[in-house]
């Protein structure tokens, strides 16, 4: 039987976290293989003035390389982007980061709703949305978004989450997410491994890491 | 294609064909929210009805281009920026006998206002001509005014301060009614002109360019155009300076460019 939510494997990843998200990023990123093919786009509230440490940070802990989304870069396969502070992060088309300055949505810039819709919108069903915890509702309505564009939605199970009001938010907007524990959100994802021909196409970046 | 995006693409054309102002070129992930927002606000039901509506009324155009173009920036925004340009590029501009500076997009002024008060500091405003340039005729009449609310400044001041600032900020604004209003000194040499980077060409040859935050609206074609732009306006050797996540990296003018502060995105003309 073939339904939308049976995918196990997707083009893009956005991934929406605020309070705790750290954290809960660290129990994730750090365990993705070095096989990885899905592309992967990160909105974490950080203040405005934050600085951009955090991905040099996950970089130095991850087989995959993490940097900071620069505007116009291209989507890679096996590639983690973090939303700039301050900078709402889109995706345009399938193809590209876009960034913004339009003013904050639920007072967060990047808003995760703002990224979860472009992904929508790119990517349809070729999209999982993933909200973690926070203590903001940002992110719920554009995981259903993506879901109403036929993409797959996961949510961190409130009863785990640091602050529950985000992963929350989302199931009661509708959202018919899975609800997972981060060890069993981890162990999926590590399933997501490029195959021969994918992993020659995301063969650029992967130098890219090895050379740093 | 959803009908929503048909309908997005057949407004600009018709924007286009009527105005002549292309946001052909803008991304569309940026133009479906801020659309969707004036949709809302002028409680128009959808972009079809929206198109019809300024097709025949100017006075619609005109609201539409705050949602099209206007964008909120704040003075010494970044401050590290500006501190590089003083550090960095001033010592250079000093060598020359007179300067020309481009604001590319400057919306409403924070940009080319914060770069006056720089210039003045540095001793380079009696010989510097600053062209600030926007398609938007409100933006660059705000820009001219140099007016700004009064509960702002205090985050002005702190990057003021932050960019190396000399002085006190206070030392270049009057409050009143109304606002904060800058000292007309600052901008006794400033050209104000309605400029697009999308359809216009270059008007002048200029030893700075700072263009922050306006060329991420735009598609990469547009963006191309637009650097291509900036690297036949400015002198060789002189600089151009972007938003902090704004790169050349992915443009087929990089190779005209060298980095000179690559943290703050600020390159100088080969």
């Amino acid at each position: 039987m073939k339904r939308a939510s049976a995918r196990v494997s997707f083009d893009v990843i956005v991934i929406g976290a605020s309070a705790g998200g750290v954290q809960a990023l660290g129990q994730l990123l750090p365990r993705l293989p070095a096989t990885f093919a899905p592309a992967m786009v990160i909105a974490l509230h950080q203040p405005a003035d934050a600085s951009g440490v955090l991905a040099e940070m996950f970089d130095a802990k991850c087989a995959l390389p993490v940097r900071l989304a620069e505007d116009k870069q291209p989507l890679v396969g096996g590639t983690v982007l973090f939303a700039p502070p301050g900078y709402h992060t889109l995706i345009e088309g399938d193809s590209a980061i876009a960034l913004s300055l339009d003013p904050p949505e639920h007072f967060s810039r990047p808003s995760i709703d703002v990224l979860f819709e472009s992904a929508a919108w790119g990517f349809r069903n070729r999209a999982l949305g993933i909200l973690l915890t926070g203590a903001s509702a940002d992110g719920a309505a554009g995981l259903l978004l993506i879901q109403q564009a036929g993409g797959a939605a996961w949510v961190q199970d409130p009863a785990t989450a640091a602050a529950d009001l985000m992963p929350r938010s989302a199931l009661e907007l509708g959202v018919s997410a899975q609800v997972l524990s981060l060890e069993e959100m981890s162990r999926r994802l590590a399933q997501m491994a490029a195959r021969y021909s994918d992993l020659t196409l995301s063969g650029e970046i992967r130098n890219d890491k090895e050379n740093n | 294609m959803a009908v929503f995006d048909i309908e997005l693409r057949l407004l600009l054309e018709a924007i286009y064909l009527r105005y002549q102002h292309d946001f052909r070129s803008y991304t569309v992930s940026s133009l479906r929210r801020r659309l969707g927002r004036a949709l809302v606000d002028l409680k128009v039901e959808n972009l079809s009805r929206l198109q019809e509506r300024v097709l025949r009324e100017p006075a619609v155009l005109a609201r539409l281009m705050q949602y099209l173009t206007v964008q909120v920036s704040d003075m010494f925004r970044d401050p590290s920026y500006f501190k590089a340009l003083r550090e960095t590029v001033i010592p250079v501009l000093k060598t020359y006998p007179s300067v020309k500076v481009w604001v590319a997009g400057c919306s409403a002024g924070e940009e080319l206002w914060s770069l006056a008060i720089l210039f003045e500091e540095e001793g380079l405003s009696d010989r510097t001509l600053f062209y600030a340039t926007d398609i938007n005729p409100e933006a660059l009449r705000d820009a001219r005014e140099g007016v700004f609310a009064v509960d702002r400044l205090a985050g002005f001041s702190k990057n003021y301060l932050a960019s190396g600032g000399k002085g006190s900020l206070a030392d270049y604004y009057h409050a009143s009614y109304g606002g904060a209003h800058f000292a007309r000194r600052l901008i006794e040499r400033a050209v104000f002109a309605d400029h697009s980077l999308a359809t216009d060409n270059v008007f002048s040859e200029v030893h700075l360019v700072s263009c922050r935050n306006v060329l991420i609206y735009f598609n990469r074609d547009l963006q191309d155009r637009a650097i291509g732009l900036f690297a036949e306006s400015l002198v060789r050797r002189g600089f151009l300076g972007l938003g902090s996540h704004e790169s050349l990296r992915f443009s087929r003018h990089a190779g005209e460019f060298e980095p000179l502060v690559s943290s703050e995105r600020i390159y100088q003309r080969r």
